[in-house]
């Protein structure tokens, strides 16, 4: 997937180490965002029919449309339920974390 | 390159002109200014050569002095070397710009003309200005002639992008009283100003398709320390840079202006006068004329303002009887900027310290006559001998003896 | 703009915007269009805050913080440099918030477009100062509340009406600008596309809905960004070759209630002030027809 995953951060270790001025590598991420979840959403694949209106409209850019069935990166994913709302052949149910069979 | 035919040459200049040749040796990719007097002259002339095609460079016409740092400092992000030109208060409108200039470390030059600040508006010079920027984290270094400002703003760049210094630098001239008045420049050749200062390599802070990161970015308290003390460090680095390239322009022009401070006359001084800019001129004469007298006269003249001469302030400390500081400026409530740091910078000297007194003079543009700096010399001496004086005084006030 | 013909590479990832953040798609989807071979400022703004703070760094363009009144100008040094450097194929984008370019950012704004600067500026709209916690600005809409115009008191949200910034950018006869909705995602990129190969400077006010500032839950960013349309409260236009285009006319307006009831900022307004909107949303209208002839 064409995008970054969080890696394990080197602070600088010495002063040589500091980048000089204030300025870091593009693309770098540290943590994930999947701690502000309360909902998560899952994709029914049966019912999906890959319209791509998830994958466009979420702000996070957490749904990956390449593989054969559309995916979310919970790590990244904040749970807003924008995607289940957008989409038009309702497959993707908000499934509360933590929840009996999840 | 259009500009390979400056072949070096002597020429009747103001000022202003001599930092526009400067400006145009150092072949900067994108110039960005604002007018303001009595700074204006120095952009037409560049944007002259640039029209002319004698300068292969663009100028943006940018319609605030804000806006002016902030395409610089776009175009200085891209790794472009680049130049603006600003005064009063224009310098103080571009004020948070100074700041993020040199927090991200963009070596950019800029030429200030000194002038003063209003209210009561006024377009002459003093150095309230960049006075007032002395925390913008900017070297600043104050020159005393247009063959200075030409050199000072070659030698600029070369300070500015070394790799141990990366922190921009402000070119101090006195407004009219240098800017526009005109003298025989030496302008140097093309040629050897490129050997001096070969073509900008930008370090890592730069927006690279290849390599791409993100600039300017928001740190936390965790790490602010950090990248502070980083351009603390810098201005130390950037003391042995400035003497550095003082003595490698003065192996290829012939020229040495002294680096961090000037010292005339100073061997065997007991009283020095110290002060910033084109007044240092006038005082020469003041000196030979009192040394005439027996006197032993002196007069220091601070060229670097940041990073600040401490070393320098306190080692003639332990050798003078009394210093007097010239200051272009007051911070109301206290007393002028270099007499307020130079004083600091005296507490090193100890048990041997010498008395030192403020005056604070030429405000605004008001004239400091010979007459007013022998009169200082008179006061300093007085000092030391045991005479009273308040240690700080508004030199030629209307209602007071001077 | 095909939306299978996006890329898949998230050039904008890991952002600790709010959820449902419309300005998180909005940035996402522009860069989709402009690629990899773009260079992008942000002033001080959510997105600053939620993009770049040390190590985390969620744009993968080389890109920057900008000083909050400088946008405009240092896309003009960005623009400079690229033509220094003879750089092609390239792309000097900017985005900025409705205060970062309606307010504070509008000099250097207008500055850069009367150069004719080769840059590309994107206004996000979320209608307020969303990053220090929901102040006015002046594209905050008539009776909006926010914590600068409250509802207390004989305060009962902003008065005076929202800025036409549109209108402002037509002023300055820019080869390209635009309207744009979120929730109009077709609309939307087209005129990403546009804006992106125009010769010249090219502009678009993009309406972001934001559910933490205008109280809405974050599944309804796009129905929100509808309604706006569908109301007649905003508007989808395009101004390219001396002439303004409208996008979508809607024969019949919804009631505006059914937007502004959707939204907490606009909860303390009673029949006569939804009354005065609809009627400042008919006037406005009125005299676009008038002005635009459509």
């Amino acid at each position: 997937m064409p995008k970054p995953t969080v890696s394990v951060f080197q602070y600088p270790r010495t002063r040589e180490e500091m980048p000089r001025g204030p300025y870091a590598k593009a693309g770098v991420l540290v943590e994930a965002n999947a701690g502000w979840r309360v909902f998560r959403p899952v994709i029914q694949t049966a019912r999906c029919r890959k319209c791509q209106q998830c994958w466009l409209l979420c702000p996070d850019g957490a749904i990956d449309r390449t593989g054969e069935c559309y995916t979310v990166d919970y790590n990244f994913c904040k749970g807003c339920g924008l995607c289940a709302t957008e989409c038009p052949a309702k497959a993707i149910a908000m499934v509360k974390e933590g929840a009996k069979g999840e | 390159m259009s500009n390979d035919t400056l072949t070096a040459r002597r020429a009747f200049m103001s000022a202003n002109d001599a930092v526009s040749y400067g400006v145009r040796l150092c072949r900067p990719e994108v110039i960005a200014a604002y007018p303001i007097t009595p700074q204006t002259s120095v952009v037409e002339k560049l944007s002259e050569f640039i029209a002319g095609g004698e300068m292969d460079c663009q100028f943006i016409n940018v319609e605030s002095e804000h806006s002016a740092m902030a395409a610089v400092m776009g175009a200085a992000m891209m790794g472009c070397r680049t130049f603006t030109a600003s005064s009063s208060q224009g310098l103080l409108y571009m004020c948070e710009m100074l700041h993020y200039v040199s927090g991200s470390r963009f070596p950019i030059v800029m030429m200030n003309a000194n002038r003063t600040v209003a209210a009561p508006w006024n377009i002459f010079g003093d150095h309230r200005d960049s006075l007032a920027m002395r925390d913008a984290g900017w070297l600043q270094v104050y020159v005393e002639n247009g063959q200075e400002a030409l050199d000072a703003v070659i030698q600029a760049y070369k300070v500015a992008e070394d790799p141990a210094v990366r922190t921009p630098v402000m070119v101090c001239l006195d407004g009219f009283v240098l800017t526009h008045t005109y003298e025989v420049v030496s302008i140097p050749g093309q040629r050897e100003v490129d050997a001096f200062l070969p073509p900008f390599v930008p370090g890592e802070n730069v927006l690279d398709l290849a390599n791409p990161r993100s600039l300017c970015i928001s740190v936390a308290p965790e790490w602010q320390t950090e990248f502070r003390h980083q351009q603390q460090e810098a201005m130390a680095a950037a003391r042995r840079a400035i003497a550095g390239a003082d003595g490698d322009f003065a192996g290829v022009f012939g020229r040495r202006w002294g680096g961090m401070v000037e010292e005339y006359r100073c061997e065997d001084a007991e009283y020095v006068l110290m002060g910033l800019g084109s007044v240092m001129g006038t005082t020469r004469l003041v000196v030979d004329k009192l040394r005439e007298e027996g006197l032993k006269v002196g007069l220091v003249k601070v060229r670097y303002f940041r990073p600040f001469p401490n070393e320098e302030i306190a080692a003639l400390g332990r050798r003078v009887k009394g210093i007097g500081v010239i200051d272009r400026d007051v911070s109301f409530g206290n007393a002028g900027a270099l007499y307020t740091e130079a004083k600091a910078a005296l507490y090193s000297a100890g048990d041997a310290s010498p008395h030192t007194v403020n005056f604070i003079a030429g405000l605004s543009g008001r004239d400091i006559t010979k007459e007013h700096l022998e009169t200082m010399y008179r006061k300093v001496i007085a000092l030391t001998e045991g005479k009273a004086e308040r240690e700080i005084q508004f030199a030629g006030l209307r209602w007071e003896e001077w | 703009m095909k939306v299978k013909d996006l890329s898949d590479s998230e050039l904008l990832y890991g952002h600790k915007a709010c959820p449902g953040c419309a300005a998180g798609t909005v940035a996402r989807l522009i860069l989709k269009v402009t690629g990899e071979r773009t260079f992008l400022a942000y002033p001080a703004s959510c997105l600053s805050t939620v993009t770049s703070i040390y190590p985390q760094m969620a744009f993968s363009v080389p890109s920057f913080t900008a000083p909050f009144p400088a946008t405009g100008a240092v896309l003009s040094g960005m623009a400079a440099a690229v033509k220094a450097k003879k750089l092609q194929d390239v792309t000097v984008l900017g985005i900025a918030g409705d205060g970062g370019t309606a307010d504070i950012g509008l000099q250097a704004l207008s500055g850069v477009v009367e150069r004719g600067d080769r840059i590309f500026y994107v206004c996000y709209d979320n209608e307020a100062y969303m990053n220090t916690g929901v102040q006015r600005s002046s594209l905050t809409p008539f009776g909006a509340a926010t914590t600068t115009s409250p509802v207390a008191g004989s305060s009962a949200g902003k008065r005076g009406v929202k800025k036409n910034l549109f209108e402002i950018l037509v002023a300055h006869r820019i080869p390209y600008c635009a309207t744009a909705s979120i929730a109009h995602t077709a609309d939307f990129l087209n005129k990403v596309e546009k804006a992106k190969n125009t010769d010249g400077p090219s502009f678009i006010h993009v309406l972001a809905p934001c559910p933490t500032g205008w109280g809405f839950p974050s599944d309804q960013t796009m129905a929100v960004g509808r309604l706006a349309v569908e109301t007649g409260l905003w508007f989808l236009a395009e101004y390219e070759q001396g002439r303004v285009k409208m996008n979508s006319v809607p024969r019949n307006f919804r009631p505006v209630e059914e937007y502004l009831g959707l939204q907490k900022r606009f909860r303390h307004l009673g029949p006569a002030e939804r009354k005065l909107i609809e009627g400042q949303r008919d006037r406005e209208w009125a005299d676009m027809r008038e002005k635009w002839g459509f």
